[in-house]
This record gives C-alpha cells, sequence and structure tokens, in this order.
C-alpha cells in the first residue's frame, strides 16, 4: 500500500465510524424505554414526575436528537465518551479495564486457532482424497455445526464440574482460567479457518508453477515447504484478518458462559440493562479495533509480497 | 416420473439429507402429535427429574418435559430461521438488482451501506441492534436481517452487472420492454439458481446465529421452547442436572448439520463447476 491508499484508508474508515456511531445512536434514541427511568428505578426510588423529568435534564435527554449526538460527537473526540448509568463511572475508563481480559483471551484464542488449523488444513490439502483429508473434512464439518456455546458448557462441565481443574464461578482473569474460554474460541473458530487454509494451500498446489517443479524432479518437500507454502502466506493472513470479526463477536457468548470480565460480558450486561452510553462507546471500540485491524493486514502485504515492496 | 426418479438415484447424497431435512421439517410441523406432554406445562412435583421412564429426557426446574420442548423447539427455530433467511434473501437481492441494475446514485447508496456493514463484526452490531429493539424473537429475526443482507446484495449486485452487458438485454431494451418486465423476465432467471444455492448453504448458519441470540437473552423469551433459550436456563443447573443442556445441544448439532449438508449437496447438484 502505498501512502496515497493508506490515506484513502483512514478517510474511509472514519466516514464508516461516523454511519456506525450514527446507526447506534439512532437506534438508541428510538428504542422502547426510558434510560432515565431504568437509571431511577435502578437506585431503588421510586421515579416521581419531576425526579424523571430532572434526571433527563440532567442526562441531556430532553435535547432534539441531533444536539445529543453533536454532543456526543464533540465529547467522543475529546476522549470522553460520556458516563455509564448502571456503573456510575466513564465509559472510557470501563472500556479499558475490560479491554486487557478480551485481548489476552482472544490472542491465546488466535495462537491457539493458527495452531490447529494451518498444520491440519495443509496435511488435508497435500494428502487430498486421502485419509488425513477425509479426518479433517469430517473434524471441520462437524465444527462448524457445533454451536460455540454448547461447546462451552460441555466443556466447562467436563473441566468445571466432573474433573474441577477449573473454577465454574469464573471472575479470575490468570492464565489457568484463560485456557478454557480460549480454547472454546479457537475450536469455534478453527473450523471455518481450516477449510480456508485447505482450499487455499490446494488452489497453490494445482498452479503451474508446481507442475514444473515436479517435472524438474524436486522433491515434494521442498516444493511445499520452499514454494507453496510462502505463497499462500498471503491469502491465509487476509482470510485470518476476516475471521477477527467474528472472534469479536464470539466473545460476548464465551466470556457470557465462563463469567470472563471481559468486554463482551459487559456489552451483554450493558445491552440488557440500557446502559446507552456504555453501548455506544463498545460499538465505536470494536468498530476502531477492526478496521485497525484490517489496515494492519492490507499493510503487511508490504512485507509479505515481494512485489509489492518493488514496485513503491 | 422415471426420470425424476433417476434424479434422485443419481444425486444419492442429496436426496438423504433432503429426507432428513423433511424429516425435520416434519417433527416441527406436527410437534403437538408427536411430543410427548405439553411443553408449556408445570409439574412442580416432577422439577428437576432426571431421565426416566416418563420423561425420556428428564425435566427442567418446573417440571416441564425436555423431550416434548426440545421437539416444539424444532418448530420455534425451523420456522425463524426460514423467516430469517427469506427476509434477506428478498432484501438482498432486491438491493442488489436495484444497484445493479440502475447504477448512479442508487448503487452509490446502496453499495456504501453494504460496505459499512460489511466492515463490522456483524454479531456484535446484531446483539447491539436486538437488545436495543427488546428481547424477542422478531426483533432477533430484524437484527440479524439488518446486519446480514449485504452478502446476497452483493452476490446479485455483481451478477447482475454480468447479465446486464448481454446482447439479450440490450435487444429487449431496444424492442421498448418495460423495465420491470426485463428485471423478471430476463435478469432475475439467470440468477436465481446461484441465489438460492447461497440461501440453502446459509440456513445452518442462520439458525446458529439465532439460537446464540437467544442463548445470550436478546431473542426468545421465557415460556417459549427454543434451544438457545433452554440451553441458557439449563445452565445454572449444569452439576445437578446435565441432562438440560445435552438434549437441546444435540438437537441443534444434528439438525444444523443436516441443512449444512444439504446445502452443499444442493450446490453440488446445481452448481457441478465448484467443487
Amino acid at each position: 500500500m502505498s501512502k496515497k491508499q493508506i490515506g484513502r484508508r483512514f478517510v474511509q474508515i472514519l466516514i464508516v465510524l461516523f454511519g456506525i456511531s450514527f446507526f447506534t445512536f439512532a437506534l438508541t434514541y428510538l428504542s422502547p424505554g426510558d434510560p432515565a427511568e431504568i437509571m431511577l428505578t435502578e437506585c431503588g426510588n421510586l421515579p416521581t414526575p419531576e425526579l424523571l423529568e430532572q434526571t433527563r435534564h440532567e442526562l441531556g435527554l430532553d435535547r432534539p436528537f441531533l444536539v445529543q449526538y453533536g454532543s456526543w460527537l464533540k465529547g467522543v473526540v475529546t476522549g470522553d465518551m460520556g458516563t455509564s448509568y448502571s456503573f456510575k463511572v466513564p465509559v472510557v475508563q470501563k472500556l479499558t479495564s475490560s479491554f486487557w481480559p478480551t485481548l489476552q483471551m482472544s490472542l491465546l484464542a488466535l495462537v491457539i486457532m493458527i495452531l490447529l488449523s494451518v498444520p491440519m488444513g495443509i496435511a488435508a490439502a497435500v494428502y487430498q482424497n486421502k485419509w488425513p483429508d477425509y479426518l479433517v473434512r469430517g473434524i471441520t464439518f462437524i465444527g462448524v455445526s457445533v454451536p460455540s456455546f454448547w461447546l462451552g458448557l460441555i466443556l466447562l462441565s467436563i473441566f468445571g464440574v466432573q474433573l474441577r481443574w477449573v473454577n465454574v464461578a469464573g471472575g479470575s482473569t490468570d492464565l489457568k482460567a484463560m485456557i478454557l474460554p480460549s480454547v472454546t474460541l479457537a475450536l469455534a473458530m478453527s473450523a471455518k479457518y481450516t477449510r480456508q487454509v485447505r482450499s487455499a494451500v490446494l488452489e497453490e498446489l494445482h498452479q503451474d508453477y508446481v507442475t514444473g517443479a515436479r517435472m524438474r524432479g524436486i522433491t515434494e518437500k521442498a516444493i511445499l515447504w520452499k514454494h507453496v507454502l510462502p505463497n499462500v502466506m498471503l491469502p491465509l493472513v487476509t482470510l485470518l484478518g476476516l475471521s477477527l470479526g467474528s472472534l469479536l463477536g464470539g466473545t460476548a457468548v464465551v466470556e457470557i458462559i465462563y463469567n470472563w470480565p471481559g468486554m463482551g460480558s459487559m456489552a451483554v450486561k450493558a445491552i440488557s440493562c440500557r446502559d446507552y452510553p456504555l453501548v455506544q462507546g463498545y460499538v465505536l471500540w470494536i468498530a476502531i479495533l477492526y478496521m485497525c485491524i484490517n489496515l494492519l493486514v492490507d499493510l503487511s502485504y508490504n512485507f509479505l509480497d515481494p512485489r509489492l515492496k518493488e514496485a513503491r | 416420473m422415471k426420470k425424476k426418479l433417476k434424479f434422485f438415484g443419481e444425486h444419492k447424497q442429496f436426496t438423504l439429507f433432503l429426507i432428513l431435512a423433511l424429516a425435520v421439517v416434519c417433527v416441527a410441523i406436527f410437534a403437538p402429535w408427536i411430543a410427548p406432554k405439553d411443553p408449556l406445562e408445570a409439574v412442580m412435583l416432577d422439577s428437576l427429574k432426571a431421565p426416566c421412564a416418563e420423561y425420556p429426557c428428564g425435566t427442567d426446574k418446573l417440571g416441564r418435559d425436555i423431550l416434548s420442548r426440545v421437539i416444539f423447539g424444532t418448530r420455534t427455530s425451523m420456522v425463524m430461521t426460514l423467516v430469517l433467511v427469506a427476509v434477506i434473501f428478498v432484501l438482498g437481492t432486491t438491493l442488489g438488482v436495484l444497484a445493479g441494475y440502475f447504477g448512479g446514485i442508487v448503487d452509490e447508496i446502496i453499495m456504501r451501506v453494504a460496505d459499512m456493514m460489511i466492515s463490522f463484526p456483524g454479531l456484535v452490531l446484531a446483539i447491539a441492534i436486538a437488545g436495543m429493539l427488546g428481547p424477542n424473537l422478531t426483533n432477533a429475526v430484524i437484527a440479524i436481517s439488518a446486519v446480514s443482507w449485504t452478502k446476497y446484495a452483493r452476490l446479485s449486485r455483481s451478477m447482475v452487472l454480468k447479465v446486464k452487458k448481454s446482447l439479450y438485454i440490450e435487444a429487449a431494451v431496444v424492442n421498448g420492454t418495460k423495465t420491470g418486465k426485463i428485471l423478471v423476465r430476463h435478469v432475475l432467471p439467470n440468477m436465481v439458481t446461484q441465489m438460492v444455492v447461497t440461501a440453502a448453504a446459509d440456513i445452518g448458519t442462520m439458525m446458529l446465529e439465532l439460537a446464540s441470540l437467544s442463548f445470550l437473552g436478546f431473542g426468545a423469551t421465557a415460556p417459549t421452547p427454543e434451544w438457545g433459550l433452554m440451553l441458557n436456563e439449563g445452565r445454572t443447573y449444569m452439576a445437578k442436572a446435565p441432562w438440560l443442556m445435552i438434549y437441546p445441544g444435540i438437537a441443534i448439532v444434528i439438525v444444523v448439520i443436516v441443512f449444512n449438508m444439504l446445502g452443499d449437496s444442493i450446490r453440488d447438484v446445481l452448481d457441478p463447476r465448484q467443487e
């Protein structure tokens, strides 16, 4: 990617962020339920009409929609996303404190997923239509059909309830507690990724240069390691970037099951109790993350693909 | 008739999974006759009973029969998933065809919105939408549709662009055929196969997404027999009553496998080039 392209991407990212935030804001504005009433009821006092009116005024809920959106946007630019209704702390603080547990768990899940998927996918492609291929295809087929929440519950009941290796209640964020959620997330995603690895390697194996190399008597091993795998890196990284989206979505389910104190479980709680500022902050934050990751993936082509380096 | 039978003989995999899928649909339709008990009837005396002769799959905390609830859950899942796939199919294809055929500002607006949706993890947005609209199955369908139509729009748009260039469309335009008729008679038939293949392959995925939303509490609401919701309710009794989470889970996996396999074999039958 040249500098001009990167600049264009940044503009595009800004437009998407603007659109997404406007959309979520409109959604919270239109959705049934009055945040002021919910907030007051949660505090334990019976809301009188005067108190409701006053709280609405304090929260700025009585202003026109565009004014509310404008002031929220102004706050976001200066790093202030408002205050969470239910936790009574700044949204930014809540997001950063729950971000690290999620990041740790996702990274471990990503590593496990790569360690599982890449060898399996390559083996299936190299031994196409032989038993390793059938085995891998069978496993991935079941894998895409098993819902991650059920897999999580089953793993938790085996390792938590039966074997008592981990604490079922969850809540801690040490490495031992991190293993099960990460494995669940990794297994849920690896089925799809393994299939993608398999078809990417297969496509590369059918290229003319592979036939040429075989005719020149180069060993299969050398063809695979020196020619096919370096070439297949590029599509694999692209696909990995794409699967990060499902990873970010999947964390919500897994975090709820294992009671992992991360962003996903926080978001589910925030949505359930209509904590609008927190939901808006979460959606915006995920959007920023996802798009930055994809930008990084595109930038990595500069290092992975020597042709691009020469072209610059 | 003989020709039809031959078709099924040639596509054994397709036939097998078609029969299995029809069986699932039959379970959904005839649920009231198949289920041994009323899925909503609570017998508090039989709360959390392990599988036995009277309750083959056990009971939940309110003493409701799990087997009957799983059977009725087929109904909930099938109906909602088919509605969901139909909505996405119609919405996405219509928008894609409009964008592709008319181009210009229509194309620009539709595709930019689609780009925006694609550059964002779908499930996260679906959770937010479903939660904000209020938890019920209709809203879950709306939420997933809102984030999933883009795939169909992009696919149909690209196919319309291809078809649009062909001579017979030009001939139809020159002959003064009305635009609506061109779209229905000449454009749609050329792409419907590919779109149906995509939709059939999506049934399993959509079923899983609906169940995940219900599991998180943003889909089906309390007494409804729905697999995702049943798993969520059973979660609390994981140690005491494991059957609460075993049977609904098995039901999801089986039905999703059947529909995924059916989707794959429909693709093989209609579009042999791909594999």
